[in-house]
């Protein structure tokens, strides 16, 4: 039977070319099935987050932003739906990144370069400005006669090209338009745009974005992919064998010839694939690669080839997925007449999964479990401790109290510590003895000035530690810190 | 060697500079395109950057460039748009009376950056940059004040100094007992014993308590008052307290008494404006120790 091929015997990918070659322009074509389907559903969904989410309001309450998603610079704030965060709280996006990260590999350890090949902005806008492309000036035969014969620059092949780079350009403005969005209030800042009372700043960023989606998207395309990302190369150390890649199943047999041919070396009981080199998969790849040739670099795993080739396996009555997400242990496993074996719960998989658990759990958790008041001191250094007239001690501290409520709040300050202490907060007389009371309005932090004095007779010796409370005088929350306070 | 560029690399087909070193020549690969017109841009741009930028240095100056932009021009445009954004809450600093302000979470706030950036400028080279003072130099944290620690007495003090020669500064000296023959040196030991004993400190052996009294009323009342308890009116401190701005050993005390002391305070008004005066001694009153 011709069940085994040997991997050495097809077309090695040719890497024996110079070393800077001229870019060969890639002319992808249309082509339809399943994963081009998925990608048209991914690539509307991002591109609808993307583009609605700063008009999707959320009620805050009076004086609150009613953005959903807002990144308030001026204030420090993140707000997020219900969450809203604090220069104080960066560390979430840090548990951001390590699931982002996670999830990345996590993704690359079931399917390799899922991200690449359908999520990431790159293939998005690129795809969407192809789109663009072939609607305007017809698919990859069109395009490609149109672009040889560039002298016969008629009305028509002018108008195709303007319009064009028109759209993309809009397209472009209107990503680089939406970015700002999410730093301001989207509405007002929609009026202030068109009618250029805007920030300088913003048509700046518009400016930047345009002009890098439009270069990216229009004109750089694959080339990001296969020479300034990184991660096709960081990605090779994290994929193993059990990966799920798009694979040309080299042992469906070889050799590649034509409908007819095959049909006749099969009557002959002669080896010869389901290939018929029609180089649709080729044709369709938009980074211009063939996949017959094994995993590469430039490969963003998007899987148009699997559509092409189904489709011509379709239309020649030989079974689908020639070309298909697979890994090199099941064509092996084929090739020994196996049944293929796929494993997507491996130690790995599990690992990263319960990484990402954890981190998110844990973030849960602390938004969840967070307080909204909080107590900050900072003990005053210069001087250290200053002794009264009467020999008692005092020490100053700087107090930063936080009211991340979105009401305002009444709060005292006690201190406690192994000797007797007084306080006083400058600005503020107590009503109560010793327990200075402060109004911390809502969404904002109050910075005070606290003087603990340890009366003479029971000076400290040397650092005793004191510690501070901090209770909402209406609901009873409490928070503490401690710090120290020292003698001469 | 043969004419360049007529030389072809065997091997690759390419032709090469010509240069040869130890048998090994270089091909003749041109930069890319892109990389060219890159490099002839950013001639351009540093030709343009001469001339649109202030750049070429003349003997007493510079070119002033195309626009005539200048970074010091920039600041002070800045400097003067953070006035105009600031005017008003110093305005309302100015208007408000010291009491007020200390009421005031917002001017309070103001008052103590505005003062605290004063007085690191003005006021950190004797009094330190945490006011923690020296000797000779008050500590402003604590609650002992040579010419009053009220708000107002404080910010009289900065307005007009002490002994700074203004019209209207503090008076007062600590006289010179023993250079100007008033007090013998064994009077002037018994006396700072005796002004020692004033604030629990421990005395001589053999010290005579009364003779210390009794110079002491003859010579110090008169300032520090009855029992030493000081008088701001003339700047003489409080000698029954802990807190001694030279020093309270016998040794320190006995150069007080002989030498005499007159620190010098100076006037503020005229060099800061009223508002910022206003917010140092605000900033002053609440670093702890203002009555
Ligand atoms: S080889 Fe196939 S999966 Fe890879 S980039 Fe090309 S079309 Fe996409
Ligand atoms: S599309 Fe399928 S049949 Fe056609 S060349 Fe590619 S692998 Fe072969």
């Amino acid at each position: 039977m011709n069940k085994t091929v040997n991997p050495k015997n097809l077309t090695p990918a040719d890497d024996s070319g110079p070393l800077y070659a001229a870019r060969k322009k890639v002319y992808p074509q249309s082509v339809n099935g399943t994963f081009r389907r998925i990608k048209w559903g991914l690539m509307a969904f991002c591109l609808g987050v993307y583009y609605l989410l700063p008009f999707v309001r959320w009620n805050r309450g009076i004086g609150a932003p009613s953005q959903a998603v807002l990144i308030d610079l001026p204030n420090s704030r993140f707000y997020f739906f219900f969450i809203e965060l604090w220069p104080q709280e960066v560390y979430y996006f840090t548990g951001l990144l390590i699931v982002a990260a996670v999830a990345l590999f996590l993704m690359n350890s079931v399917g390799g370069r899922i991200w690449c090949g359908y999520l990431c902005p790159q293939t998005v806008w690129t795809d969407l400005f192809y789109a663009v492309e072939r609607l305007v000036e017809g698919d990859r035969r069109e395009r490609m006669r149109k672009d040889k014969s560039a002298g016969a620059l008629t009305l028509k092949r002018v108008s195709e090209i303007v319009l064009k780079h028109a759209t993309w350009l809009m397209i472009a403005w209107w990503t680089g338009g939406a970015w700002v969005l999410y730093f301001s209030d989207a509405p007002t800042l929609v009026k202030n745009l068109v009618t250029f009372q805007a920030p300088m700043v913003a048509y700046a960023w518009i400016g930047i974005l345009t002009a890098t989606t439009y270069v990216l998207a229009g004109f750089m395309r694959e080339q990001v992919c296969t020479y300034m990302c990184p991660w096709p190369r960081i990605q090779a150390a994290l994929t193993d064998e059990w990966a799920l890649n798009v694979t040309y199943r080299y042992d469906r047999g070889e050799k590649r010839t034509s409908v007819k041919k095959a049909a006749e070396l099969r009557a002959l009981a002669q080896q010869v694939g389901d290939c018929v080199d029609c180089y649709q998969c080729v044709a369709v790849c938009p980074t211009g690669i063939d996949i017959r040739n094994g995993p590469q670099l430039e490969c963003i795993q998007c899987g148009l080839c699997i559509d092409a080739c189904d489709n011509v396996m379709t239309k020649i009555g030989r079974p689908k997925r020639l070309i298909g997400y697979d890994n090199d242990i099941n064509i092996q496993r084929r090739q020994d007449g196996k049944a293929p074996i796929y494993r997507i719960v491996r130690a790995r998989t599990v690992v990263y999964s319960a990484i990402i658990a954890a981190v998110g759990g844990i973030m849960l958790y602390t938004l969840a479990t967070r307080s909204l008041l909080d107590i900050n001191v900072l003990h005053d250094r210069n001087p250290v401790a200053v002794e009264l007239s009467d020999g008692s001690i005092r020490n100053a501290y700087t107090v930063r109290l936080l009211n991340k409520s979105g009401y305002d709040r009444i709060v005292a300050i006690d201190a406690d510590g192994p000797v007797n202490l007084i306080i006083h907060v400058v600005g503020v007389d107590s009503v109560t003895p010793d327990r200075p009371m402060i109004v911390v309005p809502r969404d904002s932090t109050s910075e005070l000035r606290l003087l603990v004095t340890a009366p003479a007779e029971n000076n400290p010796e040397k650092s005793i530690p004191v510690h501070f409370h901090l209770t909402d005088i209406g609901l009873g929350v409490v928070a503490s810190t401690t710090d120290h306070f020292v003698a001469p | 060697m043969t004419d360049h560029h007529s030389d072809i690399d065997s091997v690759s087909g390419k032709s090469t500079t010509g240069h040869e070193w130890d048998g090994i020549k270089e091909l003749n690969t041109p930069l890319p395109r892109w990389w060219v017109i890159t490099f002839y841009l950013t001639i351009v741009w540093a030709i343009a950057y001469w001339v649109v930028y202030p750049a070429w240095p003349l003997i007493s100056s510079n070119t002033t460039g195309m626009f005539g932009y200048s970074s010091r021009a920039d600041v002070a445009v800045e400097l003067a748009n953070l006035e105009k954004i600031r005017g008003g809450k110093m305005a309302a600093l100015g208007a408000a009376s010291l009491a007020d302000i200390e009421k005031d979470p917002a001017l309070l706030a103001l008052a103590r950056a505005k003062g605290k950036t004063v007085f690191g400028d003005n006021c950190a080279p004797c009094h330190g940059s945490g006011a923690a003072g020296a000797k000779g130099f008050p500590n402003l944290n604590d609650d002992d004040w040579l010419w009053g620690g009220t708000l107002d007495q404080i910010m009289q003090t900065i307005q007009f100094g002490a002994r700074s020669g203004h019209a209207k500064t503090h008076e007062g000296q600590m006289l010179a007992f023993g250079r100007d023959g008033v007090l013998k040196p064994d009077e002037i030991v018994t006396v700072a014993n005796y002004v020692r004993s004033l604030s629990s400190l421990s005395t001589r052996n053999g010290f005579d308590a009364a003779k210390g009294e009794k110079i002491f009323a003859e010579n110090c009342v008169a300032c520090h008052g009855d029992g030493g308890k000081g008088n701001q009116e003339v700047g003489a401190p409080n000698l029954t307290d802990k807190i001694w701005l030279y020093g309270s050993d016998e040794a320190t005390l006995i150069e007080t008494i002989s030498q005499g002391r007159s620190g010098v305070m100076p006037a503020w008004e005229g060099r800061l404006d009223p508002a910022t005066i206003k917010a140092m001694a605000v900033y002053v009153h609440s670093l702890g120790g203002g009555k």
